[in-house]
């Protein structure tokens, strides 16, 4: 099981509506840039309990799970 | 060429999505519970491992306590049901536009014209619980047949996560063993007359003499011989197809010509019942009343007025209808049929308790008018009528509400 922990998000609207998170705050203060966005689907996260857009993100090399669940942004944290 | 029917049913649809949210409620008996306090206290949904211990749907709490000590409540998040809900049905648009809801958590689709897009039956339902598994993190049952009954018979056959095909060539097979009572409409009333005359699987109702069952069961008997044959040919309506209810009205011709005042009065005060009792149904209050009349040289016409406070009571639409049919009817002929028909209708909600005589007159008379629907449904319409209906028995043996509603609603809509 996760950690449903919610973040703050940068984000870039484009013309067509389409939303691409530039960065995101971590609890302890931290702005990490997203490098690339990998994928883009709607999906549930039943480590953390949740569902919405799920944007696979690359930060620093390593991957991870970005949700945006209306009107809320959260990533799965390991405890 | 035979169509081709899926039934999508999201499994134990409330409390899943609960443990969705909620992993820490996972593997435990739970159940999605009503408001004690607004003595709404019974079980709404439950899953698996409160259903192993014997908790069903609507027990109320302590009954469920008791039988599962370890139970978990939870209230119910409506706003998240809803938006899967329609998440689930945006998925199945995709597959085709003959989507169809039944309920917040069941669907018929009807893909005959686009298996050629997306295969057979049965690879466009795996693919829907693969789907709905991924996206939504809850899971489907999903029946395959040529027609709605048995797509949905087959959705309920194996739970959770599974699909299960009924073809035309297989039915007697596979649907024919099962109990009577897991056919559609039917119901405790329609499975106790059943069960008396034998009728204890579809299989039996299928091989019944169909005179004999509209005899039992009047129209509804040959609707479900027909269920049981596989011979249902109810289309699955268009996504979005709202049948938006404008006006609600009820009409009878007489068993014989009416022509005193109060064989207008009997008349009238039963049809008012009936569209009375189905605005409550629907939550409707209506402004304007309108009455259809036809005399007995088959001259017919319609007038309507304006009632002076929105309300749905038996009695303002009574005395309105034959107002107006005091003020219209000039000729003085014999009167064949009559219809009462509420119209402008506005949805009650929140009502206030006011202190304006009129209206809480009103609100008292609406509190009397449920308690009789309530006093009906348990014990039939007849139980309770007004002592006008004495004057005449002919004229009042009839009931509107439940002779004339062939078809609930939400499965024939077209």
């Amino acid at each position: 099981m996760a950690r449903k922990v919610f973040v703050e998000v940068t984000a870039k609207f484009d013309t067509d509506g389409k939303i691409t998170p530039l960065s995101l705050l971590w609890e302890d203060g931290t702005v990490y840039e997203i490098n690339r966005v990998l994928d883009v689907r709607r999906a549930a996260s039943l480590k953390a309990g949740g569902m919405g857009i799920r944007y696979t993100i690359s930060i620093g090399g390593r991957q991870s799970y970005l949700f945006y669940e209306e009107p809320k942004w959260f990533v799965e944290a390991k405890q | 060429m035979e169509r081709v029917i899926l039934h999508s049913d999201l499994n134990n649809f409330y409390a899943s999505v609960e443990c969705l949210y909620n992993p820490a409620l996972r593997g435990k008996p739970v159940a999605v519970a009503g408001d004690p306090e607004a003595r709404h206290g019974i079980v709404l949904a439950k899953n698996y491992a409160a259903k192993a211990c014997g908790v069903a749907t609507g027990n109320p709490l302590w009954m469920a306590k008791q039988k599962c000590p370890d139970i978990v409540f939870v209230p119910p998040h409506y706003d998240l049901y809803m938006k899967y809900s329609k998440i689930a049905r945006e998925i199945y648009s995709e597959y085709t536009d003959r989507v169809e809801s039944y309920g917040l958590d069941e669907c018929w689709l009807d893909v005959t014209g686009s298996t050629h897009l997306f295969g057979s039956g049965k690879a466009i339902a795996d693919e829907l619980r693969e789907r709905i598994k991924q996206e939504l993190g809850v899971t489907v049952s999903v029946g395959v047949s040529y027609n709605k009954i048995f797509a949905k018979l087959g959705s309920d056959m194996k739970k959770p996560d599974a699909t299960t095909v009924i073809t035309s060539s297989r039915f007697r097979e596979i649907v024919w063993p099962l109990p009577v009572s897991d056919l559609l409409y039917v119901g405790r009333a329609t499975h106790n007359k059943l069960r008396r005359y034998g009728i204890t699987t579809i299989g039996r109702l299928a091989q019944a003499n169909q005179d004999f069952l509209r005899h039992l069961l009047g129209k509804n008997g040959e609707m479900l011989w027909l269920f049981a044959n596989g011979l249902d040919t109810s289309p699955v309506s268009n996504i979005g197809a709202k049948s938006l209810i404008k006006s609600i009205g009820n009409s009878t011709t007489a068993p014989r010509d009416l022509v005193t005042d109060e064989d207008i009065r009997i008349t009238l005060r039963i049809l008012s019942e009936s569209v009375s009792a189905r605005m409550r149904e629907y939550d409707f209050v209506c402004s304007t009343v309108q009455i259809g009349v036809r005399d007995n040289e088959l001259h017919s016409y319609e007038r309507q007025g304006k009632l002076l406070y929105p309300n749905r009571t038996a009695s303002a639409l009574s005395e309105k209808a034959f107002e107006l049919y005091k003020q219209n009817h000039s000729s003085g002929k014999p009167v064949r049929s009559l219809s009462v028909r509420a119209c402008k209708l506005s949805v009650l909600e929140n009502e206030q308790l006011s202190l304006l005589p009129e209206i809480s007159s009103i609100q008292k008379q609406e509190v009397i008018d449920s308690v009789i629907d309530n006093i009906r449904s348990r014990f039939g319409h007849f139980s309770v009528q007004r002592g006008i209906m004495l004057c005449d028995k002919r004229l009042s043996s009839l009931n509107p509400k439940e002779d004339h509603i062939i078809h609930p609603e939400s499965f024939f809509k077209s």
